[in-house]
């Protein structure tokens, strides 16, 4: 097999490190081609990664109802009217709407301030049933959720965020377990049971995550006199159903039990993540093209670069290969040789630039993942297989044009070159 | 050996130029044969076609018996490796090789494997006194080593004939000499050469000497006693 010939090989690198700077600037091109490439890709993953991890336990398919001031007279009620979201309403949405998985009522209370051992902070209150876990997972990190029987006893026990933790406890230091210890929220003492493990970055219903004190929604109902009132209403889809068609069936009905006008625009508010995440899918859709597009025109710039420097090199490598052909190479034999020379300057190349990129890569997730665990840059095995394979199938394409002219030398050209 | 008819050559670049116009040429094995003639006078497109390096329109060429005519390049190139030794004026020594690899390099096409053909080429360079040269490359010798490398690699493929193209053309008196001295020894022992030259002194070291002018052979001449030529030792050469 001539190509496994050690000559061969030994050719090739003769005639590449004969030129050393012309090799390395040629070869340069597709190094930073895929280096680009694979950088920007691990990027783009690694981006996505972080913000999937802020987004984790969110359910994509939720939706969120608050009322709002009513802005058409309806019925004889004037203009700017209050109202607000009941108890009452949970079961009719629950009952009469279909599509609909979760329907849980949401109570909050801003602005409010915990206190333990000496230490304040400003907190959010947020009363809750257990089903409110399947809308937005606390992701406990300590102790456990709060369940129904929290809520049928009115327990006074929360769930709270990192910071409180932090703010409250600091003699517990950075990790510290807090459950068992009693937290004293607006005047009332509540007996923590569970830390939630969510970041501060991520989507959240009515503030920080980390600063939001969670207890048993009859509880809150009870200690800040809530009444029949709702402050938010919370609902998921069914598989199969979208979020827009539950929520605006949601809001007529929700229209006819408390007398607004069917056209009013602003006195039922919506929140819906399935647009979000939609927003989010479609923005990493974007990055990602966009990444490929500026990779891939770079690499294929290399190429053309490659090319360009092998047809320069057969114009001057003439003799040579006449030489060659008059003591017995066949057009073959050139063809080869020429082609290999190609495939090795962009896979040596190309093998560097990918390298270069992981190791750099790497150093990205190991350097971050302190602080935002889930965050991966690095590229896949399967990726990178894919680039190299990629580069070999670019060395052959730009070979290809220098090839076939060095196919076309015959040997008197060659001496005629003299 | 080689038996030419009515070879015709025209190039057409821009103006039709007709080179060759109906050679008849024999040429027996063993023969030792000087084609001569001024710049211009086809006798290097003669030698192109004797080479297989160049194709002819019209007439019939048969080398060692094989009639050489509408070959494709991959037969051409087979028989330019196994039946013909090129030596040139200017050496065509390729520069990043050193003079082993340049000799093997006509059995690397031949797919012979390479300890082989470098203990072959090491043998050939031997013969040719260049032992102590073989692993120099092209631009640490001297013209006249660098003629006898090429000599060695036109050798290796125990060619049936040697061309050889103004093989002192860029050679001093002596090596000139000496390059000659060599072709004679190989024709003393059965090969078939043929040079091209200009070059009378070297023209008349042969056994018969094919005038060519504008395209056409104008005489032959046997050369009965080729160390007698017309200008005496001292004008041998240049």
């Amino acid at each position: 097999m001539r190509l496994f010939d050690t000559d061969q090989w030994e050719e090739i690198f003769d005639s590449l490190s004969k030129n050393r700077s012309r090799t390395f600037l040629t070869a340069f091109g597709i190094f930073w081609g895929i280096f680009m490439l694979i950088l920007l890709m691990g990027g783009g993953r690694g981006l996505e990664t972080m913000l999937g991890y802020n987004f984790a336990g969110f359910a994509s398919n939720s939706g969120f109802i608050f009322a709002e001031n009513t802005g058409k007279p309806y019925k004889g009620f004037r203009e700017g009217r209050r109202w607000s979201l009941e108890l009452s309403d949970i079961d009719r949405v629950r009952n009469c709407i279909a599509g609909v998985e979760v329907v849980t009522p949401l109570q909050q209370n801003w602005g409010s301030s915990a206190m333990a051992e000496n230490h304040s902070c400003r907190v959010t209150v947020s009363g809750e049933y257990p089903e409110y876990a399947l809308v937005d997972d606390p992701k406990i990190k300590f102790g456990r959720k709060l369940n129904d029987v929290d809520n049928q006893q009115h327990r006074k026990v929360c769930v709270v965020g990192t910071r409180i933790v932090e703010e409250l406890f600091p003699q517990l230091g950075k990790d510290g377990n807090p459950c068992g210890r009693f937290i004293q929220v607006d005047g009332v003492y509540y007996r923590i049971v569970g830390v939630s493990g969510k970041s501060a970055s991520g989507i959240s219903i009515g503030g920080n995550a980390q600063t939001t004190v969670h207890m048993p929604f009859l509880t809150m109902q009870q200690t800040y006199n809530r009444g029949n009132r709702v402050g938010v209403l919370a609902l998921t889809a069914l598989p199969g159903y979208k979020m827009s068609d539950v929520q605006a069936r949601t809001e007529q009905l929700l229209k006819r039990i408390h007398l607004i006008h069917p056209d009013d625009t602003q006195a039922v508010m919506k929140l819906n993540t399935e647009a979000v995440f939609g927003m989010i899918d479609s923005l990493f859709a974007g990055v990602s093209i966009l990444v490929w597009m500026i990779g891939l025109g770079t690499l294929i710039a290399g190429a053309i670069g490659v090319s360009n420097i092998m047809i320069v090199t057969v114009k001057e490598r003439t003799t040579e290969i006449g030489i060659r052909r008059a003591i017995g190479a066949t057009p073959m034999d050139i063809l080869g040789m020429v082609m290999s020379e190609s495939i090795v300057l962009t896979l040596v190349a190309g093998m560097s630039g990918i390298t270069l990129a992981v190791i750099i890569l790497q150093g990205m997730e190991s350097g971050l993942s302190a602080d935002t665990p889930g965050a991966q840059f690095q590229i896949s095995f399967g990726l990178a297989v894919g680039a190299a394979s990629l580069l070999a199938l670019l060395g052959v394409i730009a070979g290809l044009a220098p090839a076939f002219r060095a196919m076309q030398i015959k040997p008197v050209d060659a001496m005629r070159e003299e | 050996m080689i038996h030419l008819k009515g070879i015709h050559k025209t190039y057409n670049n821009g103006s039709p130029l007709h080179v060759l116009k109906g050679i008849d040429l024999d040429i027996r094995k063993g023969e030792f044969v000087a084609i001569m003639g001024a710049s211009g006078s086809g006798k290097s497109t003669l030698l192109n076609i004797l080479g297989i390096l160049d194709s002819y329109d019209e007439g019939e060429y048969t080398l060692a018996g094989t009639p050489i005519r509408h070959l494709s390049e991959t037969r051409a190139a087979d028989y330019r490796n196994r039946m013909i030794g090129f030596i040139f004026q200017s050496f065509n020594l390729i520069g990043f090789k050193n003079a082993v690899e340049n000799v093997a390099l006509p059995l690397f096409y031949q797919g012979v494997g390479r300890r082989k053909r470098n203990q072959l080429a090491l043998e050939y360079l031997d013969k040719l006194g260049l032992r102590d040269w073989a692993h120099h490359y092209p631009n640490e010798l001297s013209g006249g080593q660098k003629q006898r490398v090429a000599i060695a690699r036109a050798l290796i493929t125990q060619p049936q004939i040697i061309l050889a193209d103004e093989p002192t053309g860029a050679l001093d008196s002596h090596t000139s000499l000496e390059v000659m001295e060599i072709l004679k020894d190989l024709h003393r022992q059965g090969l078939t050469i043929v040079v091209v030259t200009h070059e009378s002194g070297v023209a008349y070291q042969t056994e018969k000497i094919v005038h060519i002018k504008d395209g056409l052979i104008e005489r032959i001449e046997e050369n009965l006693d080729p160390q007698k030529n017309p200008f005496g030792m001292s004008t041998q050469m240049k």
